[in-house]
């Protein structure tokens, strides 16, 4: 398909700009404007609409069909958020207003949301106090590990070192070097978890916190947990909570009693918000009293009077990680997403993510590899080891899903299956969905068996095959010359 | 439920496959002591009912003052196309494009989008997006220090007081010099900052416009940097690229930036837009998803995430960055803000903000006790000097329905009486003449 560029008609315009009322020159001089304008597409409107939509066709999202990409929660996502984020009272709302004098009381509407959306959040985790500043789960990771950092450097304590099991994601080592830590790997024992044993091994006097995926991204929830927790604490440990896979556990437990001292979520997992394509999303950081003075400022806070205000008196705070307020459209969709709910709904979101999860295991189990043959969680990890043997790899396979109309399951991650495929279904498909898909895999198998040919040429139904990833690579075209 | 399809039927047949009689059965992993020692959250409520609550909130927040505020955020208008497209949601309920045969769109458009940061900016290659402007400066700031391998960043004060607060936070740990350089009649104290770059300096971070609207050409600025070995990060509002000097001809090293007002509503702070731009001999270095041009077997053209061995999910603790989300349906915004404009869109855009800005330094010239802070040129958004506090003539102002201008000594000591203000292309010389003749009274 060609590129807007590529549609560019030299003269032809798209939307008109408002004629001037102010009959006065630019006042700047020549020698700081620019030569030449920027070569953007010289485009219609209709242009712009009909490339955009055929673009737009070339794309699979949740409403498109089942997206069982583990890890990543791609439920479906409410369009009453996408109403009300749109809504003029939230959309033209600039985020100096507040800090003008008499400001705060013309913003009030937005303040409430952000401070009840972090007080839920604090209810469904257990914990004590919310920042809805982090832009993306990664944010809130940085973000978590900097809070750490300032209450280890507050207490005097000498701490170099973050502890992640070899089956995160790769964000958190990133973020912990990021934040100029240290990374201490802990492989992960036969149950597919980090056992105790090996966890001693890593911790010591100097590691500053412990981040933990809760279940974990193999879909299991680590049993040996409270001692983990309380050996940590006890060599003055703390305990990250990476909330990817909270949707598991809503209503089951929570981080904080479970004794995890820091806890970031992923709106646009668990709380239903958009993907967007790859964001934006919101990353909100919960943390335990003894860290509450650290959190980021500005804070919004409820006066005795009922009203709400920006507050920044935090001597403490390791600062600002974002320019205003947090994501503020996205908050707005997972806020509205937690009061429709409610408390029964989101218990039942967690009951039924876990039962898709186990259902679908039950039926592919027989086909494939399953490495962690228990009750899973919410996703579980398939391996293709034994299609190999065909010579058909966990990526032909994802290819091969993609000619049937659907999205492939998160491929080669965990690092720690081989081959592996990981497959969240959420708690928002149907049975039949799942059958259906279960029907796919099942018959995928068999054509591993007998037709391994066919799979490895797939996709053959999508606008271009497989890529050239290698060209890509050495060729470095990453725009189009002017 | 909502969203929840599973009838009790269901439900019972699903868990009966696994040999359950009772949903609990599910989380026998999870031991009983772990239990919740609260869950007190309301009831659930209907569509209906949450809107109704949502539009009340809406309701209270004052989004009819007339805007004159900026400080790097802006009420530009966003043509109804740009909502048309992102609306989509093949767009918006995809995730990142892992699997590039049913994410072309995705792909394309990111492809599309980097290739108009570089020609608005003058730059060779663009990322995906960062999370705001602030992010970007700061992920800039990482990316000269590993470039260079030193550790000494010298800052212009005239670099956004948001952004710079932000940059401090972000490496109090990570053991770097920070030298900030004031400004001269609102540009960049020459002296001062050709004084501070040394052998030692990884960065020199300038803002073009700078926070207080003025427009410089910082080309002896590169200079100096590039004569130290050191690499010029350039933070610009790219809606004025549409007019002024990009940063590319400036000889910036990596252009940053806040997106926002390329389409993108002011919604409270976000989501914004982080963009990122520099030279291809630092492209290993930068953060971020990138997409590359391919072919498929059949040598037809397609779209990858490419360079991936930066990042995080190959590299885990050695990636250039940790981001992984970023703000890719922002940029598909911006994208489709800047195809609506077009070439000579931007251009009128920015020249209608430049016009409107001239108009009203002039206007605002005239009132008794206002003068023009400083004398450089400037793009939408000036300095004036007040006889009194700014930030209380500005709460004066709001009572009359403007929100007029930002107070300066937020930011600045010693600039209690500054208020920067800021013009688009929705503001008219009513609206103009009106906030005149209310600061007018306001200060008599």
């Amino acid at each position: 398909m060609k590129l807007i560029y590529e549609k560019s008609v030299p003269g032809r315009r798209g939307v008109r700009c408002p004629d001037s009322d102010v009959n006065t020159k630019i006042d700047i001089p020549e020698t700081l404007l620019r030569k030449e304008p920027a070569a953007l597409p010289e485009v219609s409107e209709l242009d712009v609409i009909r490339h955009f939509t055929a673009l737009s066709r070339r794309n699979h999202g949740v409403d498109t069909n089942f997206y069982p990409l583990g890890s990543c929660t791609m439920k479906y996502n409410p369009k009453l958020g996408e109403q009300v984020s749109r809504l003029d009272g939230f959309a033209a709302l600039h985020p100096l207003l507040p800090q003008l004098l008499r400001g705060g009381m013309l913003t009030q509407g937005a303040l409430q949301v952000i401070y009840d959306t972090g007080h839920l959040l604090s209810e469904i985790t257990g914990m004590d106090e919310f920042t809805m500043q982090p832009m993306a789960g990664a944010h809130g990771e940085l973000t978590g590990i900097m809070l750490v950092a300032a209450y280890h450097k507050a207490m005097g304590n000498k701490k170099t070192k973050v502890i992640v099991p070899d089956s995160a994601h790769g964000t958190n080592p990133a973020s912990a070097a990021i934040a100029g830590y240290s990374v201490v790997t802990v492989p992960s024992n036969e149950r597919g978890v980090m056992g105790v044993e090996e966890f001693k091994k890593a911790l010591d006097d100097e590691t500053a916190a412990v981040m933990l995926t809760t279940p974990n991204t193999l879909g299991l929830f680590n049993t040996d947990l409270p001692q983990i927790v309380e050996l940590a604490h006890k060599a003055g440990a703390l305990m990250y909570y990476d909330g990817a896979n909270l949707n598991a556990i809503l209503g089951r437990a929570r981080p904080g009693d479970l004794g995890f001292d820091v806890v970031h979520l992923n709106l646009h997992k668990t709380f239903a918000t958009p993907h967007g394509g790859g964001g934006p999303g919101a990353g909100p950081v919960g943390v335990r009293e003894k860290l509450i003075p650290f959190l980021p400022i500005s804070r919004v806070v409820k006066r005795s009077d009922g009203t709400f205000a920006l507050d920044y008196d935090h001597p403490q705070s390791i600062g600002y990680i974002a320019p205003f307020y947090g994501n503020f459209g996205v908050i707005l969709k997972a806020y509205s997403y937690m009061l429709t709910l409610g408390r029964e709904g989101l218990i039942r979101v967690s009951e039924n993510a876990v039962l898709n999860a186990n259902y679908l295991k039950n039926k592919l189990k027989k086909h494939y590899e399953l490495p962690n043959d228990r009750m899973c969680m919410h996703e579980f990890v398939l391996s293709a080891d034994r299609q190999m043997k065909n010579g058909v790899r966990s990526l032909d396979i994802a290819k091969a899903i993609i000619d049937r109309g659907y999205h492939p399951p998160t491929i080669y991650f965990p690092l720690i299956v081989h081959e592996s495929m990981m497959i969240e279904p959420t708690e928002t498909e149907s049975k039949e969905t799942l059958d259906a898909f279960a029907e796919i895999m099942i018959e995928l198998a068999e054509l591993a068996e007998t037709n391994p040919d066919a799979l490895r040429n797939a996709p053959v139904t999508t606008p271009v095959s497989r890529l050239d990833e290698v060209k890509a690579v050495k060729n470095m075209d990453f725009s189009l010359p002017e | 439920m909502p969203y929840i399809p599973h009838t009790d039927a269901e439900r019972k047949e699903m868990l009966g496959s696994l040999g359950l009689d009772s949903i609990d059965g599910l989380f026998d992993y999870i031991p009983k002591s772990l239990a919740p020692k609260s869950f007190d959250l309301p009831k659930g409520k209907s569509e209906f009912e949450v809107q109704r609550r949502l539009q009340a909130l809406a309701a209270k927040n004052a989004t009819e003052l007339v805007c004159f505020v900026g400080g790097g955020f802006y009420d530009h208008y966003v043509p109804a196309a740009v909502d048309a497209i992102v609306s989509r949601s093949e767009f918006y309920t995809a995730y990142t494009p892992y699997q590039p045969e049913i994410s072309q769109g995705t792909l394309q458009a990111i492809y599309e989008y980097q290739t108009a940061i570089c020609r608005l900016t003058g730059m060779e290659v663009a990322n995906a997006s960062l999370y705001d402007g602030g992010t970007a400066l700061y992920e800039a700031s990482m990316m000269a220090v590993r470039s260079t391998g030193r550790r000494k960043i010298v800052v212009c004060q005239g670099v956004s007081p948001i952004y710079r607060v932000m940059l401090a936070s972000y490496t109090t740990n990570l053991h770097l010099q920070f030298v900030e350089i004031p400004v001269d009649g609102g540009l960049i104290d020459r002296k001062k900052m050709k004084a501070a770059i040394d052998s030692d300096t990884a960065a020199v971070i300038v803002q073009n416009p700078n926070f207080f609207g003025c427009v410089d050409d910082f080309t002896d600025v590169s200079e100096a940097a590039h004569a130290a070995g050191a690499l010029v990060v350039c933070s610009a509002y790219p809606l004025s690229l549409g007019l002024i000097k990009p940063p590319g001809d400036m000889n910036a090293d990596i252009v940053t930036g806040e997106g926002q007002s390329l389409g993108l509503p002011l919604s409270f702070g976000g989501p914004y837009l982080g963009f990122m731009a520099t030279k291809m001999n630092q492209v290993r270095k930068m953060p971020g998803r990138i997409v590359g041009a391919t072919t498929d077997t059949e040598g037809r053209r397609g779209f990858v995430l490419t360079l991936q061995t930066r990042e995080q999910h190959i590299r885990r603790d050695k990636a250039t960055s940790n981001i992984c989300s970023n703000e890719a349906l922002c940029a598909l915004s911006a994208l489709v803000y800047m195809s609506l404009l077009g070439k000579e869109g931007l251009r009128d855009v920015a020249g209608l903000c430049a016009e409107k800005a001239a108009y009203m330094r002039k206007r605002f010239s005239e009132i008794p006790g206002v003068s023009i802070k400083y004398p450089a040129p400037v793009f939408n958004e000036f300095t004036i000097e007040l006889p009194c506090d700014a930030g209380a003539v500005i709460g004066m102002l709001i009572e009359k329905g403007f929100a007029a201008g930002f107070p300066l000594g937020r930011y600045y000591k010693g600039m209690e009486n500054s208020m920067l203000v800021a013009v688009t292309e929705k503001r008219t010389k009513e609206e103009i003449g009106r906030l005149a003749e209310a600061l007018e009274e306001a200060l008599s």
